[in-house]
């Protein structure tokens, strides 16, 4: 079924989004305002928003470490994802998060956790709720090459398999774990591979083609919300910059491999496409572009100009109900 | 059950564990130091392999192995793929079979993963094997806040481990101990978790004590002695009691510094020695305090050293929070002022 040119131009704007929120993170990063590390999107935003896209804004969604985009893509606000980079009170989560640890409940995202597949069975136990209380929510879970070697991702697996959740493991596969190449680590060349292993469909995808990715998640969201389980598809990607915000290490990548997925740009490639099938003029693609860096200006205004926690908020919400402070002498 | 482990001496002394190599430069950041440790032992026994998360060609996320996949092969120095359970898995089966594998876990937090692996195989197999297999393990954690970093990277979960019968727990906070403690640690046929304090990577030190021979593993080391009051530390809190010593010596007060270097298990003789001279004592860990090592210590010095306790003994440490995004972090760290509040506190008796 081929996509409105409203909704490819959404597709665009989402994208763009994504890359121009990265850029100025790492702005402020360099600047030195955003504390900890942050770990960027740029390349992947073909899978994520291509993936976003083909569920509802009630479908429940988690993250990983790598996950500023994830929430752009299902639509969140841009200024508390970034006044939660940092860390001010006016964040998704109050500035005690930090990147790596956003939830953005108001698009349905569940939450991120730095730690590395940590987010594969908490995506089955929320599908699970789901087809309980049945309601028609699936649950799209982002993970990397990297995490699909951790126990976390076969555990996670077999359980929606066996229990034929609603849920879509959209592995993105950007061919590296840190510096280490899922070649090298990963036993099979493809990971959707492993699908096969929970007796459950597995799929690859060119994750630099967004409209490709839709299409795909789509089958695996029509699949999950008729009953018949999860999907395993995986979006073969890269990301362009350092693994994490200075970590300068290249020695584990070819120039010309970078080169090649460099070419592949899909934010280049998407607006190409979108102006030779005459779906947005050159000036209508401005335009969303000249939106698009506006939108993200005023998110860090508003972030820079939010207020910190007060230290005593750290105790904040550590229970449910305040318990008497203990101190630590 | 049988193994093919040759028989060692005494693993608690390692005679042998001084730098090789070229005569040591005067001073050594504490990872270059845990580098050189890591050289040496590979370089004195084949048994002994790296197991880790980007280990080799990147030389681990702090480069404390650096250079050492170069020099020893990739079938010594192992990339492992994402999978901490897998990786302390592994070691387990390697030791059964007369390796010493040394398995870096990149942060802190990564170990829960592996927790499993660790409480319920890796800390009993000698045991549950009557004595038969050795597990000669060694689990490298860079750990404690400080660098900037989120939750997860910054957390010292050291004492679900010293809860855990049967694995050891070292911790150095200077060059020298870095790479003394790391070379007992991998000569040692027991499990040892090797706490490595990364906001003091970077501080430089000589990389040989100056005892001769090396003081055993187990063994505390009295930092400064004084003759007021005992601070109790380890790791990256060493250096911030050593501050504090100086501040209050600058007030009239002789503040003892106790470095513990061994968490488990402790040198109760040289804690009991120390607090029965000062009478104080007051224990700094970066770790939540509530159940940390700190509350073992006071309660074990005030049954064996109740009649010589002047006040009861203090703790400072991580507030009942999980580590505060990066923002906040200097006010959860134990710093100076707090230290020197505590041991003001220990004077109000
Ligand atoms: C349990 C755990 N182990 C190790 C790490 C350190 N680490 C963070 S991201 C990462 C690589 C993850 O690779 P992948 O899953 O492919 O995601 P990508 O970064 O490529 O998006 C590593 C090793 C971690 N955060 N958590
Ligand atoms: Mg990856």
């Amino acid at each position: 079924m081929a996509l409105s040119p409203e909704v490819l131009a959404e597709m665009y704007r989402r994208m763009l989004r994504i890359r121009l929120f990265e850029e100025s993170a790492q702005a402020l990063k360099t600047e030195g305002v955003i504390p900890g590390s942050i770990h960027l999107s740029i390349g992947q935003e073909a899978e994520i928003v291509g993936a976003c896209m083909a569920v509802e804004r009630r479908d429940y969604m988690l993250g990983n470490h790598r996950s500023h985009g994830h929430p752009i893509g299902k639509g969140a606000a841009l200024a508390p994802l970034m006044a939660e980079l940092l860390g001010r009170r006016t964040g998704v989560n109050q500035g005690k998060g930090g990147s790596m640890h956003l939830a953005d409940f108001s698009v349905g995202s569940l939450g991120e956790s730095s730690i590395v597949g940590s987010g594969i069975p908490v995506a089955a136990g929320a599908a699970l709720a789901a087809q309980l209380r049945g309601e028609d929510r699936v649950c799209l879970c982002f993970f990397g090459d990297g995490a699909s070697n951790e126990g976390m991702f076969h555990e996670g697996l077999n359980l929606a398999a066996i229990w034929h959740l609603p849920v879509i493991y959209l592995c993105e596969n950007n061919g590296y774990g840190a510096t280490t190449s899922a070649r090298e680590v990963v036993a099979v060349t493809d990971i959707a591979d492993r699908a096969a292993g929970y007796g459950i469909p597995g799929e690859i995808v060119d994750g630099q083609d967004v409209v490709a990715v839709h299409e795909v998640v789509t089958r695996a969201v029509e699949r999950a919300r008729r009953g018949e389980g999860p999907t395993l598809v995986e979006a073969k990607t890269y990301r362009y910059d350092n693994h994490a915000f200075g970590l300068h290490i290249e020695n584990y990548r070819t120039t010309e491999e970078r080169e090649q997925w460099l070419r592949r740009d899909p934010i280049p490639l998407l607006r190409d496409r979108l102006v030779a099938d005459g779906v947005l003029s050159d000036d209508a693609a401005k335009t969303v572009e000249d939106e698009a860096r506006a939108e993200v200006a005023a998110a860090v205004d508003f972030a820079r100009t939010s207020p910190f926690p007060e230290p005593a908020e750290a105790f904040d919400h550590l229970f449910t109900v305040p318990l008497p402070a203990r101190t630590a002498g | 059950m049988t193994t093919t482990h040759t028989p060692r001496p005494s693993t608690l002394l390692v005679p042998e564990a001084r730098p090789a190599a070229e005569p040591a430069p005067a001073s050594v950041p504490l990872a270059r130091a845990l580098g050189a440790g890591l050289r040496d032992a590979m370089a004195a026994d084949p048994k002994v392999v790296l197991l880790g998360e980007d280990v080799g060609r990147l030389g681990g996320v702090f480069r404390v192995t650096d250079g050492l996949q170069e020099e020893f092969g990739e079938a010594r120095v192992i990339d492992s793929p994402l999978s901490e359970s897998g990786i302390v898995g592994a070691a387990i089966g390697l030791a059964m079979r007369g390796y010493r594998p040394v398995c870096e876990i990149q942060f802190d937090g990564f170990v829960y993963p592996a927790f499993d692996q660790i409480v319920t195989q890796l800390s009993r197999l000698h045991q549950r094997s009557a004595g038969h297999l050795r597990m000669a393990v060694t689990i490298r954690i860079p750990y404690g806040g400080g660098i900037h970093a989120v939750e997860h990277h910054s957390e010292s979960p050291e004492a679900y481990f010293a809860h855990t019968p049967g694995l050891r727990l070292l911790t150095p906070s200077t060059s020298a101990d870095a790479y003394l403690l790391l070379r007992q640690a991998i000569a040692c046929d027991d499990p040892v978790i090797f706490f490595e304090p990364k906001r003091r990577y970077w501080e430089r030190g000589p990389l040989t004590a100056p005892e001769d021979p090396p003081p055993p593993m187990e063994r505390a080391r009295v930092a400064r002695p004084g003759t007021d009051v005992t601070l109790i530390a380890y790791g990256p809190t060493v250096r911030t009691c050593l501050d504090a010593a100086s501040a209050a010596a600058a007030d009239g007060r002789s503040v003892e510094v106790v470095d513990l270097r061994s968490l488990a298990p402790l040198d109760w003789p040289t804690l009991a020695d120390s607090v029965r001279r000062t009478g104080r004592a007051v224990v700094v860990h970066e770790a939540v305090v509530t159940a940390g090592l700190g509350a073992e210590i006071a309660a074990r010095l005030t049954e064996e050293c109740f009649y010589h306790l002047e006040a009861p003994v203090g703790r400072v440490g991580g507030y009942h929070a999980p580590y505060p995004a990066a923002r906040l972090e200097q006010e959860y760290l134990p710093d100076l002022d707090r230290v020197l509040d505590a041991v003001d506190r220990a004077f109000r008796y």
